[in-house]
């Protein structure tokens, strides 16, 4: 059994999202034994890009944050790797397509695999595009996890009967960031998924109060938060440590009990 | 592989919530492209409004002075809002209203397709909002304003490196904050698939005419056109016809900023690699983790790290091939063709009449060249009197 299906076995998931290397990579270390600790499911972490064009400021910021710091693919990788010593908790990289495309596919995916990177989402890879990658992909075991959005409709059956780890609904339009309320249907984009398959959904985009993320479990397997932690982050810096605990530890507790 | 590609590069990389928006305007092209209707409405357009055909000037002055071959300047500078810029959002915002759009968003550096944006806007009734990076608005106030006065609203953008870059992704943010009623004019011969091919037909009337133009002026061809790049859109328009006449040398002319060997350029094609942005694989200047550069050239319509995916094919077939102009020698050119012909070139374009002029001198008197001069040079003045050392007021 992958990691990935592990995340899907604790009742509903809650899967936090931070920024590799914001502050700093000692940081994102600490960080995701911190939230492993506290109950997170699975773990979401950003590549940091110079462009992230699906990236609010809140993570645009941190993205500006980790590259002023230092950060690089390589450095990341070797965090993940030893973090990976220490925890089983599955870990997924939020990464644009061209810091794999500037690394090379195939050695980007190795290192994946070496270091225990589970699988990657990729905001501007959609499905017609993503044949070029999904080889190498396979071929060292790291899934591909596809996007749906509120615009995607028709797209949902053919998106979703190839997805893999797990299917992440974008809950919202626009780009990534705290929303007061979430307007789309995503339980009939939910719906649309599982008529196709019996890969589990995850609902991210907007996603920051305990009242909304028990909402989105009812009708999801999991639940993603970014911008919210990213924004903790940004106030506590290096010493983010319990605050990010504390925080994933209640957002567990909330989609525990949808 | 996807759709629209151009050799290996172009495609589709951009996020799932706008894929369904970019079928749907390949879907509206392919059904308008060819409707009698859409082409009589597009080409009165041009002629009634942005005063197409737009002149094939022979330079005589300048011919005589540089001693070597014949030059003729395209003069897409005279088009209604002073660039080739009008061609393209003409096409695209007529595009838009048939599809049923009723808002249109676009980027924009040095602002001439800002101002092109908000002006056919204003004449289709369509709402507009321009993102142009915090830098661009200052070196390019007068245009703000202008686009204010045309109705639009201008959002300076404070991400990245605050220009025409960061313009593009905040444009593309917006786009799919606000997708069901809007649609992108894309400024270039960039992004995903269909924009390469869209804008690329709509300003390939600019290879058209001078093809025209110039059998009646001369009864041949050309020997070589020379056009600024950037994203590459006037390049592109002014080569497109001549592809297949293989004695027709083509030429686009990058900004090399400082230089090329100095970190301050835009050279794409001298320094860039292969790379994937902006829902394009394309050249990219990008260091050696794919992090896109901090570009930089005293232009801001050529102040952007990549090029349009099919002019990288150009240079990979080698049937077009590219040249980096630094600052200076743009500048030089702006003043030489003010001075000599009388006719202000935008500082785009003043990086072609640069190259033209390293160029015609060496090639004998019966051979012609052709320059296109996509703007025209109003907007920079205020820009190269600072560069000069020149205080003076806009």
């Amino acid at each position: 059994m992958s990691r990935i299906e592990n995340a899907f076995k604790n009742g509903k998931a809650f899967i936090p999202f931070i920024t590799g290397g914001d502050p700093d990579l000692e940081t994102t270390e600490k960080l995701i034994y911190a939230m492993d600790r506290a109950g997170a499911d699975l773990i979401e972490i950003g590549v940091p890009f110079s462009d992230p064009i699906a990236e609010g400021p809140v993570i645009q910021e941190a993205n500006e944050r980790a590259l002023a710091n230092g950060c690089t693919t390589d450095k990341l990788f070797d965090t993940i790797a030893k973090a990976r010593k220490n925890t089983e908790i599955p870990i997924v990289y939020l990464t644009y397509i061209n810091p794999i495309y500037a690394y090379g596919k195939e050695k980007f995916m190795k290192r994946c695999k070496e270091c225990g990177v589970d699988g990657l989402i990729i905001p501007d890879l959609p499905y017609e595009e993503k044949g070029e990658f999904s080889d190498v992909c396979k071929e060292y075991g790291v899934d591909m996890i596809s996007l749906i959005a509120p615009t995607s409709h028709e797209r949902i059956s053919m998106i979703a009967r190839e997805s893999e780890g797990f299917v992440y609904c974008v809950s919202s339009l626009g780009v990534t960031g705290i929303r007061n309320e979430i307007k789309t249907d995503v339980a009939e984009m939910i719906q649309l998924v599982k008529k196709e398959t019996d890969v589990p959904c995850a609902v991210g985009f907007g996603i920051s109060e305990e009242e909304q993320a028990e909402n989105m479990a009812t009708v999801a397997d999991g639940v993603i938060v970014g911008s919210a932690i990213v924004k903790i982050i940004a106030e506590h810096g290096k010493d983010s440590e319990q605050a990010i605990f504390d925080y994933v530890k209640k957002m567990k507790e909330a989609v525990l009990k949808a | 592989m996807s759709k629209g590609r151009f050799g290996r590069y172009g495609g589709q990389y951009i996020p799932e919530t706008l894929m369904n928006a970019v079928i749907e305007l390949e879907n509206a092209y392919n059904h308008y492209k060819d409707d009698p209707e859409f082409k009589e409405e597009l080409a009165t357009l041009y002629k009634e409004y942005a005063g197409r055909p737009s002149l094939l000037y022979y330079a005589e002055k300048m011919t005589k002075d540089l001693g070597g071959a014949k030059i003729y300047l395209k003069r897409e500078d005279l088009n209604h809002t002073g660039s080739h810029k009008i061609n393209n959002v003409l096409g695209q915002c007529l595009l838009a209203k048939k599809m049923g759009k009723t808002r249109v968003i676009a980027e924009t550096g040095a602002g001439q397709h800002g101002v092109a944006t908000a002006t056919v806007a204003a004449l289709m009734g369509m709402e507009c909002e321009i993102f142009m990076g915090k830098e661009d608005t200052e070196r390019q106030a007068l245009n703000v304003y202008r686009m204010e006065l045309l109705g639009a609203k201008v959002h300076a953008v404070t991400s990245g490196t605050q220009t025409l870059k960061d313009a593009v992704n905040e444009t593309m943010r917006e786009w799919t904050r606000r997708v069901e009623d809007t649609h992108y004019v894309l400024g270039s011969v960039m992004g995903p698939f269909p924009f390469p091919t869209i804008v690329r037909d709509f300003q390939k009337i600019i290879g058209e005419e001078i093809k025209k133009q110039m059998m009646e002026a001369e009864g041949k061809l050309p020997d070589a056109v020379i056009a600024c790049v950037g994203g590459g859109s006037n390049a592109i328009g002014a080569f497109y016809e001549f592809i297949e006449d293989k004695t027709v040398e083509l030429i686009g002319c990058e900004a090399a900023g400082l230089g090329v060997d100095n970190p301050k350029n835009a050279a794409t094609i001298a320094n860039g690699s292969e790379g994937i942005f902006h829902g394009m694989k394309s050249i990219f200047c990008q260091d050696e983790y794919g992090q896109i550069a901090p570009v930089y050239s005293i232009s801001a319509g050529l102040d952007y790290p990549g090029i349009g995916p099919e002019h990288a094919m150009l240079n990979d077939l080698g049937r077009a091939r590219y040249v980096p102009i630094t600052d200076d020698e743009a500048v030089a050119a702006f003043e030489y063709l003010s001075k000599v012909e009388g006719i202000i070139p935008a500082i785009e374009s003043s990086h072609a009449v640069a190259y033209a002029m390293k160029y015609a001198g060496t090639l004998p008197k019966d051979k012609i060249v052709v320059i296109n001069i996509s703007g025209r040079g109003d907007k920079d003045v205020a820009a190269i009197a600072r560069y000069r050392g020149v205080k003076i007021y806009e």
